[in-house]
């Protein structure tokens, strides 16, 4: 709790600043812990309820734990019609998870995401935010050997 | 064969985006000291006059929104730069900012200059944490060389909300609270963040602002089409053999963009559609290729110009498909404030993955263009507004191919 609050506390001062303290807590934790939330609520002197829904509304923001890498899976229409229905099997398979799902040894979680800009090359997948583009289902093996 | 103009991307490939000397060799922040040397409503004119409209999707003429904040009385005001690009199949914004962050920092100067603002903030998506590292770098640059006087400017980054390009929206997200749009009136430019006068312009369009300075309006103005004067940035993706960006002038037709620029289908295939603007813009067939992109141009055929995203699909494409794929994004993307996109965008999805499936009935047709023709009407933001487009411009052009999946 304490280390929740140090973090949260740098932010007490910035306007607006609870979603940069979020920002903070993930870049620290990868995921917001519940516990964060009511820290946060003390701290910048709101509800809980309102904390809770800041930290929900965005999609990169994760309340409760998720793994140490995050792929996330282009689905938009540009990498839809490239094929990004071929890597996400492919992911599933590897990993042998379903997506929304976090391998049990907590190395790896995968989502869908809408598009992330990268559409130069399609179709596109980023683990912790770093793009990668014109994957095809035979590059997931080596790319997932980079995190291993 | 056309040839690309680069304005907006002038710096691009020249400098090292991370030398401000490379920049101000390039003559960089001279634009921003001639400004200061003007008077405010003289420098809102020369913008006014250069006919520079918005390039985040709106299309408001530039000058003419910076009048409505430097005519509001205040102590503080905020200049507000949107670079929380999120529609799909578009990365021009990106580019511009890796490329050249100290055209977008000086831009943002000179509006601020302009409206009597001392202090500025970039709204940059989340997708792009390496972006906002290179933007903290040139603003410390800056900061170090004193180019920027007394105007202050900050990073926020967002995460991952589609709707936060609505300017109400991102300015409530800048002030840490979920990113629902506001309703209007008041206008940002009256009434923005924390209530004050702030000016909300896209990056493509502060990139713009130094060199209509440097050159002046008259040379702004006579490029490309009259009413959308300047150039464009586009991306091209899906069924094109050149997937890449171009900056061209506003007159050059989708045509160009496509075939002289981007090189036409792969494997010799047959253009289907092509959808401009995003994935809240309308598919445009074939025949409709010799339309000019500018802003009014698009409008008259139903179309949009929007971001400059230039999503292409070839003949052997199902377009109620990709549609169904967008209704998700729509789906998913809808904040939830107002009712008709939060329920709409729902249902929308839902008719179109049935008729998707073979299980459609042919009364979900009138439906789909009831329910989006309601929703063009009464949504409260741009989200919601345009959420139904792709599906009324495929009913439109391509119907034929929701008839054939009909139960």
């Amino acid at each position: 709790m304490s280390d929740y609050k140090n973090i949260i506390l740098e932010y007490k001062d910035v306007p607006g600043g609870l979603i940069e303290a979020y920002h903070a807590l993930q870049r620290e934790f990868n995921y917001i812990p519940e516990d964060a939330i009511e820290a946060a609520a003390d701290i910048f002197d709101i509800s809980k309820a309102r904390a809770y829904g800041v930290a929900t509304f965005y999609s990169y923001f994760k309340v409760g734990p998720r793994g140490k890498y995050i792929i996330r899976i282009c689905e938009s229409a540009p990498c839809h019609v490239a094929g990004a229905d071929k890597v996400v099997a492919a992911l599933e398979n590897e990993l042998g998870i379903k997506m929304g799902d976090t391998t049990a040894d907590g190395r790896f979680t995968l989502e869908f995401t809408e598009c992330v800009g990268q559409c130069q090359a399609t179709p596109v997948i980023t683990i912790n935010s770093k793009p990668y583009s014109d994957v095809n289902a035979q590059d997931i093996g080596s790319i997932l050997n980079e995190y291993k | 064969m056309s040839e690309e103009m680069r304005i907006v991307l002038r710096n691009y490939g020249k400098i090292d985006p991370f030398k401000i000397d490379d920049y101000i060799a390039a003559g960089g922040y001279k634009a921003l000291a001639r400004a200061r040397e003007m008077k405010q409503t003289d420098l809102i004119e020369e913008v006014k006059k250069s006919g520079l409209r918005g390039r985040g999707g709106a299309g408001f003429n530039c000058g003419q929104k910076w009048n409505f904040s430097y005519s509001v009385a205040a102590e503080t005001k905020y200049v507000v730069c949107n670079a929380d690009e999120g529609e799909p199949g578009t990365y021009k914004d990106r580019i511009i900012m890796e490329s050249d962050p100290h055209t977008v920092l000086e831009g943002m100067a000179i509006c601020g200059y302009a409206i009597g603002s001392k202090k500025g903030y970039i709204y940059c998506r989340g997708e792009y944490p390496y972006v906002v590292e290179g933007l903290k770098t040139a603003i410390s640059q800056a900061k170090d060389k004193g180019v920027l006087g007394d105007f202050d400017i900050e990073v926020r980054m967002g995460a991952g909300a589609y709707v936060c390009g609505e300017e109400s929206a991102l300015i409530e997200s800048i002030e840490g609270h979920r990113g629902e749009p506001r309703f209007k009136p008041p206008f940002p430019p009256v009434k923005g963040l924390w209530g004050k006068p702030t000016i909300v312009n896209n990056v493509e369009t502060f990139a713009n602002i130094p060199v209509i300075v440097e050159k002046g309006s008259d040379w702004y103005n006579s490029i490309g089409a009259p009413n959308y004067p300047g150039t464009k940035v586009l991306t091209l993706t899906g069924d094109v053999v050149n997937r890449k960006f171009i900056e061209v002038p506003t007159d050059t037709s989708i045509r160009q963009v496509i075939f002289e620029f981007g090189g036409g289908i792969p494997e010799g295939k047959k253009l289907k559609a092509v959808q401009i603007g995003g994935t809240s813009g309308g598919f445009i067939p074939e025949e409709m290729l010799e339309t000019p992109i500018d802003f009014d141009s698009m409008a008259a055929i139903g179309a949009t110009l929007g971001s400059g995203a230039v999503f292409v699909i070839d003949a052997t494409r199902d377009v109620v498909d990709i549609v169904n794929r967008i209704a998700g994004f729509f789906r998913h993307e809808s904040c939830g404030k107002c009712t008709p996109c939060r329920e709409g965008t729902k249902r929308i999805e839902e008719m179109v993955e049935r008729i998707n499936q073979g299980q459609g009935r042919a009364a979900d047709l009138e439906l789909l263009e009831r329910l989006g023709s309601t929703m063009s009407k009464i949504c409260l933001c741009g989200l919601g507004q345009a959420a139904p487009i792709p599906v009324l411009t495929t009913l439109t052009h391509f119907r034929d191919e929701y008839q054939s999946k009909l139960n």
